[in-house]
């Protein structure tokens, strides 16, 4: 069974909408009240990326299993102008936007499985999955 | 319109008519419109379709204000506006195939598609709009009301305010708490501001991020902050995320900031001995 489903984000909103949606799978998964914040989170942060970096993107949110596992994966996709410099991203602190510099080692931290691929001009996608334990 | 057009319109009125109402009928099990009564749907059809052929009989002026007050009655009772383009789509079709039927060659020409066309889009346009512009309308106003709602300071004792936040934070919304913030802090001569954020379902990095500067900012113009209102689950998130909050004092719940807020002015609430 895969349930999944597809957010646009192209303005602020679509953060709030993405973040239901992943809210709202997480909580027909079986997730507790503690991993549904860490997802929607997660998800508001790869959201609020996309918006502030590459302007629009998509959001997908689906169930998953494995090997008797059942969990939630997260994907985020976009065409911005992708990460210059892949190893500092994930150092806490960085930023190139003024902010805190907690966004990808954070999302990373609170899910299970972390992907990142992102080619200069090209776009990113990243892809996080938690795992009901 | 082409008076040719008009006359031969009005001849068939009766036939498009019917045929039109046997037509719309059929929209009837669809989704929006099904929790409306019978008798009422089956009275709107028809001023619906009259109003449609007055339009060929008046001036555009006329016509046009008949036309707006009964779509404004449609957008109160909140008839979907699928019900008016699916509507004027049938109609057009039902007309366009009643007079080619009659024979006359001209009711197959180019030209006659085209002045029908015309008369139905100037319709739809005039009915879109108004659906249009009363959504807007409703935007703008639920917006204004939003940022009512925003970030009210609110002052609970001498020189101690609270800042409660329900809600989804934007950065048109940080924005505003800080503005708010600000101006309250000056205004109500506050030593100590509690952000209660009880009511926030989700404390990203970015929010985080407004609050920290917020409580700076407040820092700046000389009084303190208390972060209040940090649920459990929240508390773990802002632990995961690694964002340091250990400059600023929090508690759990609005009760222990306060408390917390009366002792760093020298005082507290003692229950009164009989």
């Amino acid at each position: 069974m895969q349930v999944q489903t597809h957010v646009d984000i192209h303005s602020e909103w679509g953060i709030v909408a993405a973040r239901q949606a992943g809210r709202k799978l997480a909580r027909e998964i079986g997730f507790g009240s503690v991993d549904q914040a860490r997802i929607t989170t997660a998800i508001s942060e790869l959201a609020r990326n996309i918006y502030l970096y590459a302007n629009r993107g998509q959001i997908k949110i689906e169930e998953v299993t494995a090997s008797g596992k059942r969990g939630i994966k997260i994907i985020a996709v976009d065409e911005g102008p992708g990460i210059k410099d892949l190893r500092r991203v994930m150092e806490d602190g960085f930023t190139t936007s003024g902010g805190l510099g907690a966004g990808l080692p954070g999302v990373k931290r609170l899910m299970d499985d972390f992907n990142l691929h992102s080619e200069l001009n090209e776009g990113t996608t990243i892809t996080a999955t938690k795992w009901l334990r | 319109m082409n008076p040719f057009i008009r006359d031969i319109i009005l001849e068939h009125k009766e036939e498009i008519m019917e045929t039109w109402l046997v037509e719309i009928k059929k929209f009837r099990s669809d989704d929006l419109l099904q929790n409306i009564s019978d008798t009422m749907y089956e009275n709107t059809n028809r001023e619906f379709v009259n109003k449609l052929t007055h339009t060929i009989q008046k001036d555009k002026d006329e016509f046009q204000d008949d036309l707006i007050q009964f779509a404004e009655r449609l957008i109160q009772l909140g008839w979907p506006l699928n019900y008016i383009t699916r509507g004027l789509q049938e109609f057009r079709k039902i007309t366009v195939e009643a007079l080619s039927d009659t024979g006359e060659n001209y009711c197959k020409s180019i030209e006659f598609f085209q002045e029908i066309e015309n008369w139905i889009d100037d319709i739809v346009n005039l009915l879109v709009n108004q659906y249009s512009g009363s959504w807007e309308n409703t935007v703008f106003l639920q917006k204004m009301a939003l940022k009512e709602l925003s970030a009210p300071l609110i002052p609970v004792f001498d020189n101690i305010s609270v800042m409660p936040l329900i809600g989804t934070i934007d950065t048109e919304r940080a924005k505003l708490i800080m503005e708010n913030l600000l101006d309250g802090v000056i205004e109500h001569r506050s030593q100590v501001v509690l952000i209660d954020i009880t009511g926030v379902p989700v404390v990203d990095t970015m929010v985080a991020h407004h609050i920290i500067q917020a409580s700076e900012a407040v820092r700046l113009v000389g009084a303190k902050c208390i972060l209040v209102g940090i649920r459990p689950e929240i508390a773990q998130t802002i632990v995961n995320l690694g964002i340091d909050l250990g400059k600023f004092p929090t508690k759990s719940t609005l009760k222990k900031g306060i408390e917390s807020a009366l002792e760093m002015t020298q005082r507290q609430i003692v229950e009164i001995e009989e």
